[in-house]
């Protein structure tokens, strides 16, 4: 962090931001685990397809779906639209899938798992024993057992390490399995759902994940059936010159309720790794789906070597009537992050929310932002973005806001805020916005003037100045989230939303 | 990099079409500038930049045909005391132009600096249209610099009396004209200049202007309202310390439009605005696209665009402040809005912000949708009937803009021909 030591801050950004991202600078998670891997051999082509689908034990039709993925995405090039830069991968230099040895049998339960690999997720705070506390949560050994219960699918390079509470879930009816167990469990479902909302030739790095996506989660919850514990997925990447590709895969029946959170580390590496995942949420009538992600893989050092490139395709459908998404990120890791989380509202009055906040140092990029696709009538969408940029970085917002012709008397409210922390540093906007009826109404801002005007009165009137106010709702409302994360780092990332607006840039 | 086939193709065919004048000192700026064109291509439909225009009736090898229009009303700003420069179907006529003499400037067409030796043309022509090209390529205006067979050179050196006042008519159906012109405001000298008029079937206009320390330049254009016309323009504006730069454009009809304009804040404290208003009704598609750069300390850049739109018509904004390192205290503001009167009408927007420098206060602000329901009912329960109480609002959404023109009788001369429209197509 000594490039932000040296740094001028400007008056008006005050220590407590400083500090936060300073924090942040520091990764905790560059440890690696000593455990003996099987991979398959470097690089990609039919047979690695095949291979992996061989190791997942998949039907013929998934072998088949994958190939043809391959297929497609021979035929396509590598976008670079995106305003990052990074030398051009070598997709042939990487291994696509690397397994723990201890693995190769499937443990029938969590006793039967490798206890270094336990040793792993405990030390990551990931409590893999349901009688185990989580760790980092404030106030946790207090609650009641019930209402800290999270149930936690850990992903450990390219394989599914084992799934917590599956029996409590499944009185409830709910799936909740590695994606590879569900293609061989649940195949009618997997066959309905998979591809229908990134479809397999979505862009370049859907396309491969879609070849040689080796697992992932998936989530059913049946109609009606407000999900009972918190679902949440921690992906671990540890194997050296390892491509990670997840693939996840969650439906929320007519009249359900599920929280998801997902989380992500990685080694202190000097070669950078690549990290392509793909994320499906179909959600039908009357449902709800919450989405949360921190994304903390390892940035890179101070000199923007290592790092992983997180080119993460994510997208929700909101098929059925009053349906509902929200998508909260933290992005404070990864070297370069490409990433859209985006909401096809295509129910009528659907809503899909986006809450942002992404924090770059060093020589971090990101590009990220939404898509919200308004088809349906009386739809609604709002988005929160919130970039920080220190050191050398560079943070762009990039989204879509959609209204087709069809989707009357549909709302947009859009605000993205972007504070510099240092004159090396950049903060980038690139909305597009497309209005095709009269009766929808869309604002894009960037003052921070426009956050709930009652909540902002509210605060007004007791005294508070207006910057003030707009912090505190905005930190209000993310706090509510990330406190829910079931991670070590929930802490820091709640460090990080105390961050204040001050001196806050469109 | 080889161009795709496609593009290849377009670009050639037009330029199989076009004969580069013989034009003695701007020759090795024209070749260049044919050179950046057969690197680049003209845009093509999968272009980024072209994203919201369909590009292929401006690069066409024919100009599509456009029918006259013909109107009692009196073409605008005629009743200004002003210096006219003519020009028909892109052709300067000196019949229907004044003397080209004015205390504090001196005027010239392109093709006559040659003989006079001036530096200042030289040192200008294609410069700052080559500036332009990074990091966005504009090829229409390289094949512009190339290309343009007429055109004017002003260099002002003082505060002339009038302004300077281009008047663009459009005599045949076929006319397919790309125009030139470029304008040295030296440090303290201050010039409006003003073009109206619809020029030609298809126009491809570019205007190079660098503005010295301390300089002026106010500009106001109207684009005529003749329905079938296509205009591709650019303006290319470069600012020194302390000098002002403020543009206006008025839209009424075209079936295609689009207008660029490419500033660049040099020296410190330089003032520069752009604004735009359109109404559409129909068949109008409407593109303003702005890149300011900022690349001195304190220096102040405004966009303001408004358009109205209604019966299918298209308006595009696509604007974007490049605040480069090391170029604080800037203060960038950007607002585009819509008023959509009904539900055919669309408006597509890129507002871009691209920030290197921590001390700045850049914002922007775009906005979309319907007459406000509640001002309405406010004017009918006053007695307003519907039509004027619409038009009135109207004239308010769009006001914003035109408070960008600086001289009150050039704001007037705009909002009647505004409230002219409002009462045509409403």
């Amino acid at each position: 962090m000594a490039a932000l030591d040296q740094t001028q801050v400007k008056e008006g950004v005050d220590q407590e931001t400083v500090d936060a991202v300073r924090e942040v600078g520091t990764y905790k998670y560059g440890w690696d685990t000593d455990i003996e891997m099987e991979y398959a051999p470097k690089g990609v082509n039919p047979d690695i397809v095949r291979l992996i689908s061989e190791k997942n034990e998949e039907p013929e039709w998934m072998t088949e779906w994958r190939l043809a993925a391959f297929e497609r995405w021979t035929q396509i090039e590598e976008p670079n639209w995106a305003m990052v830069n990074y030398p051009k991968i070598d997709f042939q230099d990487q291994y696509y899938y690397a397994r723990p040895k201890s693995m190769e049998e499937k443990p029938k339960s969590l006793d039967e798992v490798d206890p270094k690999l336990l040793a792993t997720y405990e030390k990551l705070g990931i409590p893999l024993k349901e009688q185990m506390i989580l760790a980092g949560v404030e106030g946790a050994e207090d609650a009641p057992a019930e209402g800290r219960k999270v149930a936690v699918d850990a992903v450990f390079d390219s394989v599914s390490v084992g799934t917590t509470f599956q029996a409590e879930l499944k009185k409830a009816g709910v799936i909740f399995c590695s994606i590879s167990e569900a293609i061989r469990e649940h195949p009618e479902l997997v066959k309905k759902y998979l591809g229908s909302v990134v479809p397999v030739s979505d862009n370049f790095y859907a396309t491969l994940n879609s070849a040689v996506f080796s697992d992932g989660s998936f989530v059913y919850i049946p109609p009606g059936v407000r999900c009972p514990m918190e679902l949440s997925t921690y992906f671990r990447i540890n194997a050296e010159n390892t491509g990670q590709f997840e693939r996840t895969l969650i439906i929320a029946d007519k009249g359900s309720y599920v929280s998801y959170l997902e989380g992500c580390t990685a080694p202190q590496r000097d070669t950078a790794q690549l990290h392509a995942a793909v994320v499906e949420i179909i959600i039908e009538e009357d449902a709800e789906v919450k989405y949360s992600t921190v994304q903390n893989w390892f940035p890179g050092d101070e000199n923007g070597k290592g790092g992983i490139y997180n080119f993460v395709t994510k997208r929700a459908d909101c098929r059925g009537d009053r349906s509902k998404v929200m998508w909260t990120q933290v992005e404070t890791g990864s070297a370069v992050t490409w990433k859209y989380p985006s909401c096809i509202l295509r129910g009528e009055e659907s809503q899909g929310e986006f809450y942002s906040i992404a924090i770059t140092n060093n020589y971090q990029q990101a590009d990220t932002g939404t898509k919200m696709v308004h088809l349906g009538k009386n739809t609604k969408s709002r988005i929160v973005s919130k970039g920080i940029s220190a050191g050398k970085a560079q943070n762009t917002y990039r989204g879509l806001v959609s209204m087709h012709p069809k989707a009357k008397n549909s709302r947009n409210y859009t605000q993205c805020d972007s504070l510099l922390i240092g004159d090396k540093c950049g903060a980038h906007t690139v909305p597009y916005i497309e209005v095709k009826n009269n009766s929808s109404r869309v604002e894009h801002e960037a003052t921070t003037s426009k956050v709930d005007d009652d909540q902002l009165f509210y605060c007004r009137q007791r005294g508070m100045d207006e910057e003030e106010a707009v912090a505190l709702v905005v930190n209000g409302f993310c706090k509510d989230v990330l406190q829910a994360l079931p991670m070590e780092f929930a802490m820091e990332a709640q460090q990080l939303v105390a961050i204040s607006l001050e001196g806050s840039v469109g | 990099m080889a161009l795709p086939e496609v593009k290849q193709t377009a670009t050639e065919a037009r330029l199989a079409n076009l004969v580069m004048p013989d034009a003695g000192c701007t020759r090795a700026a024209r070749e260049d500038a044919l050179a950046r064109v057969l690197e680049m291509g003209l845009p093509g439909r999968r272009d980024e930049y072209w994203k919201y225009t369909r590009p292929d009736t401006l690069v066409s090898a024919e100009a599509p045909t456009a029918a006259l229009f013909h109107s009692d009303e009196a073409m605008l700003f005629s009743e200004f005391d002003r210096l006219k420069i003519v020009f028909v179907d892109g052709v300067f006529s000196p019949e229907e132009s004044d003397d080209l003499e004015l205390e504090g400037v001196t005027i010239d067409r392109i093709e006559d600096i040659c003989c006079k030796d001036i530096h200042w043309a030289k040192e200008l022509y294609g410069v700052l249209e080559a500036r332009g090209q990074t990091p966005v390529q504009r090829p229409l205006a390289a094949l512009n610099t190339a290309f343009a067979a007429d055109g004017i050179a002003i260099h002002v050196t003082g505060k002339p009396s009038k302004p300077i006042s281009f008047i663009y008519r459009h005599a045949s159906e076929t006319s397919d004209a790309m125009l030139h012109h470029i304008i040295r405001v030296e440090s303290g000298a201050e010039v409006t200049i003003l073009e109206n008029g619809p020029a030609a079937s298809r126009f491809n206009k570019c205007m190079e202007i660098d503005i010295a320390d301390e300089g002026v330049l106010h500009h106001v254009r109207a684009q005529g309202r003749d329905h079938e016309r296509r205009a591709a323009t650019h303006m290319f504006t470069r600012l020194g310390k302390e000098s002002v730069y403020k543009s206006f454009t008025l839209t009424v009809n075209g079936v295609l439009t689009r207008n660029e304009q490419v500033i660049e804040l040099t020296g410190d404290d330089a003032v520069a605005h752009v604004a735009g208003a359109c109404v559409g009704d129909g068949d109008f598609h409407h593109d303003d696209t702005v890149f300011v750069t900022h690349d001195a300390v304190n220096c102040e850049s405004r966009q303001v665009f408004k358009k109205v739109l209604r019966n299918g018509a298209t308006g595009v904004f696509q604007g974007k402040i490049l605040v480069k390192e090391g170029a604080q205290k800037t203060d960038g503001y950007q607002i585009s809005q819509s008023l959509l009167l009904d539900d055919d009408s669309q408006f597509l927007a890129k507002p871009e912000l691209e920030i290197y420098a921590d001390d700045v206060a850049c914002s922007h602000g775009s906005t979309s949708g319907a007459i406000d329901e509640t001002a309405l009912f406010y004017l009918r329960s006053r007695g307003v009937p519907t039509k004027d109480a619409t038009n009135m609002l109207t004239l308010a959404f769009l006001a914003e803009a035109v408070d960008e023109i600086e001289d009150e009788a050039l704001a007037e001369a705009i909002v009647s021909r505004l409230e002219g429209w409002l009462s045509r197509h409403s």
